[in-house]
């Protein structure tokens, strides 16, 4: 086993996503800290690369939100370097960070996921959005759910309840990516389930119910500390929770993921379990679900935090 | 507080890859800051026992002469019994508000107004009811009819909030013969104007525009700034107001913060004595003049039909008006992609209404990237038109 020196927390970016990840950086780096591990804060500039190389740290924690950390970007270059870090290999987080080619490996994998459909900004123009948008309901129907294709914390996702609003979720949805993943709203119960493998293999964290005021678990409920209210463990039947540990661990494996991601479920009225998505950075804020689950499952954050980088770091060896 | 998208999205503007045009911050890398670190040095080593210390909650009776000659520069006489000292404008603005307003009062507020007004207003739980505008600032027909509207419906207006001076965020200036109509209106109706006044000493063209509170002692409670004329990170700002008023104010800040800061105080006093501020304010207005130029040139170049913008004479900012259909809220995270960043109108009126406007300022950018980043916003707007062609008009968020 390697002695961890000092280890680097990437976070910031350049994605809207700026701030919520260098929350969840500091976040990362109080708890190792509190576990004697020298954690360095460090954002994705152009001094990184002269950093990295000129001080190499132990092992490399990604938690950079959006496109750069999360589809796989980052960690190539972390790979060109060889700086061990923690997480999943670019080409599993290329497909993690495109939901809709997630919802297809998950498909394939046997899960259940919203009927959808992926269209980019093009379509629209060369086909006509009125004629698209009719098309998408005519198949789909209403409620729907859209949300950038690639990107997170619920930026740019609304919901629809006629073809009006479609129109005017797509445009939202554009202001943070040029496709947009349309799928079938499901109501039910909200839930978020951590994975995390410290050596012995994937295992579900506690699942953590989101209540979220009004229903809408957006930017604002997500990350305003007391506006939503969340349960760890969910409040669900015994085989209900089973079945969505099930389904998280089966979407990690199944994505090809390593370390640590997060899956987005809703369980509804029937019991029934739908994926919506996987995140290979999840947040780490302090109203952030994965935290929330470690704890729950008497999991000290920070210990897990260094357990990971440990194994980044024996990895390279 | 809640967390917000838009604030967010300012988190990433932050970054030096982004040319913002958002933040109103003046350019304090253009004092002579050697002069002014030798300065304070000898501030500290000379008076630092009253530096240090605390001070009446009025403020240091020395800055407040001080500030007299300043405000005589724009034609104001004012005793320095009537000026109290405050934390910047902001917080004279926030003990105005606390004195006056009680929860559902009106206060009635340009259309658009400045954000950090209409946050104070809010903290009080205030009806902010706006008035029109034009190219020559507030109109006093639009205010003495809200005026006679709200008194109808036995409304209670506390007073009129106004920057008519190179105004924030919608950079024009009270017309000259608008100025003694505003004042007539408001006397008629027996109501308080807060004139706030933090841009006046940086006009481009001619001499200062004379204030409100130069044509009347009374009925005006005047709030001006060091903030752009000196340091803004110092927070001296200054409030001129009746005996009665000013006795409120007093008491108010005393139990705010006990006395501003006498450091920030006496390094003002020290810099009003010592350092040649006439000509940095004059410094300042050349340089905001070249980038007001720049920012001009850029907008007429670049900039698709359907927007128009005003032409500041001073100050810091071009408010400028998108085509119709496109909502600048909606559209930022598309300027921040495109790094650009500016701030959407909606946070200029207090029903978030404004999606129609932008503020651009360009106090704090090179103009070099002024002429960049407006250049990338016409992109972004462009793309903008071309996603609304698409999709015809989509109903904004909010409304």
């Amino acid at each position: 086993m390697t002695e961890l020196d000092y280890v680097v927390v990437l976070a910031g970016g350049l994605s809207p996503e700026r701030e919520i990840s260098l929350r969840s950086g500091e976040q990362v780096c109080g708890a190792l800290s509190e576990v004697g591990v020298q954690a360095v804060l460090a954002d994705t500039d152009s001094t990184l690369l002269s950093r990295l190389r000129s001080d190499p740290p132990s092992a490399v924690f990604p938690v950079i939100h959006g496109a750069p950390g999360e589809d796989g970007s980052v960690r190539e270059v972390l790979g060109l370097l060889g700086a061990p870090y923690v997480g999943s290999r670019p080409a599993a987080c290329r497909m993690a960070f495109d939901k809709s080619a997630a919802k297809v490996l998950a498909a394939a994998a046997g899960l259940c996921t919203p009927a959808a459909v992926t269209l980019p900004r093009e379509t629209f123009h060369d086909l006509g959005a009125t004629a698209v948008i009719d098309l998408i309901i005519g198949r789909l129907g209403v409620p729907l759910f859209v949300k950038p294709s690639r990107g997170g914390s619920a930026l740019g996702a609304s919901a629809a309840h006629s073809a009006a609003d479609l129109a005017t979720a797509i445009v939202g949805c554009f202001g943070y990516g040029d496709t947009a993943l349309i799928e079938r709203l499901v109501s039910g119960t909200e839930i978020a389930v951590g994975v995390i493998d410290l050596g012995d293999g994937p295992r579900a964290l506690p699942p953590v119910e989101i209540v979220a005021p009004g229903g809408t678990y957006d930017y604002a409920a997500r990350y305003t500390a007391g506006e939503t209210e969340f349960y760890a463990p969910a409040r669900l039947p015994a085989a209900t929770a089973e079945e969505v540990a099930r389904v998280a661990v089966t979407a990690h494996t199944a994505l090809g993921l390593r370390d640590i991601s997060r899956t987005d479920l809703i369980v509804d009225a029937a019991g029934a379990v739908h994926f919506l998505e996987v995140n290979v950075a999840p947040g780490m804020t302090s109203t952030s679900t994965l935290p929330m689950a470690m704890r729950a499952a008497s999991l000290d954050p920070g210990s897990c935090y260094a357990a990971l980088l440990q194994r980044a770091a024996d990895r390279e060896r | 507080m809640v967390a917000s998208e838009i604030r967010a999205l300012f988190a990433v503007a932050s970054r030096p890859e982004i040319v913002s045009l958002a933040g109103g911050s003046p350019f304090v890398s253009a004092l002579p800051l050697d002069a002014v670190g030798d300065m304070v040095g000898s501030l500290i080593a000379s008076r630092g026992h009253d530096a240090l210390q605390y001070c009446a909650a009025v403020g240091d009776p020395t800055l407040r002469e001080q500030i007299c000659e300043v405000m005589a520069l724009e034609g104001i006489t004012a005793h320095p019994d009537e000026v109290v000292v405050t934390v910047g404008s902001q917080q004279a603005l926030d003990l105005v508000t606390r004195i006056f307003v009680d929860p559902g009062d009106v206060v009635l507020a340009e259309a658009p107004s400045y954000v950090g007004a209409l946050g104070a207003f809010a903290a009080y739980q205030a009806d902010v009811v706006h008035i029109a505008m034009d190219e020559s600032g507030l109109i006093p027909e639009a205010l003495a009819a809200a005026i006679g509207r709200l008194t109808a419906e036995g409304r209670r207006i506390k007073f009129l909030y106004t920057v008519p001076t190179y105004h924030n965020p919608a950079g024009v200036t009270m017309a000259e013969s608008r100025r003694l109509e505003v004042l007539r209106v408001c006397e008629r109706a027996g109501l308080l104007v807060v004139e706030d006044n933090p841009y006046g000493l940086l006009g481009f063209d001619g001499d200062p525009m004379r204030p409100l509170r130069a044509r009347t002692r009374d009925g005006v409670v005047y709030l001006g700034s060091f903030s752009k004329t000196i340091a803004a990170g110092l927070r001296v700002g200054w409030a001129v107001a009746p005996p009665g008023v000013r006795d409120k104010l007093v008491l108010a800040a005393e139990s705010a913060v006990l006395c501003p800061a006498s450091f920030a105080q006496l390094t003002v006093r020290e810099y009003l004595s010592t350092q040649p501020w006439r000509e940095q304010i004059k410094a300042f207005r050349e340089l905001y003049r070249a980038r007001r130029d720049a920012m001009l040139a850029a907008l007429a170049a670049t900039m698709p039909a359907g927007c128009d913008w005003t032409r500041p004479a001073g100050g810091f900012f071009v408010w400028l008006r998108l085509p119709e259909g496109i909502d600048s809220k909606a559209m930022l995270p598309r300027a921040v992609s495109a790094r650009v960043a500016y701030v959407p109108g909606t946070g200029f009126f207090a029903d978030g209404s404004g999606g129609g406007h932008a503020r651009l300022s360009y106090s704090l950018p090179h103009p070099d990237q002024i002429t960049e980043g407006v250049r990338r916003l016409a992109g972004v707007i462009d793309a903008e038109l071309a996603l609304r062609e698409e999709f015809g008009p989509v109903q904004r968020r909010g409304d």
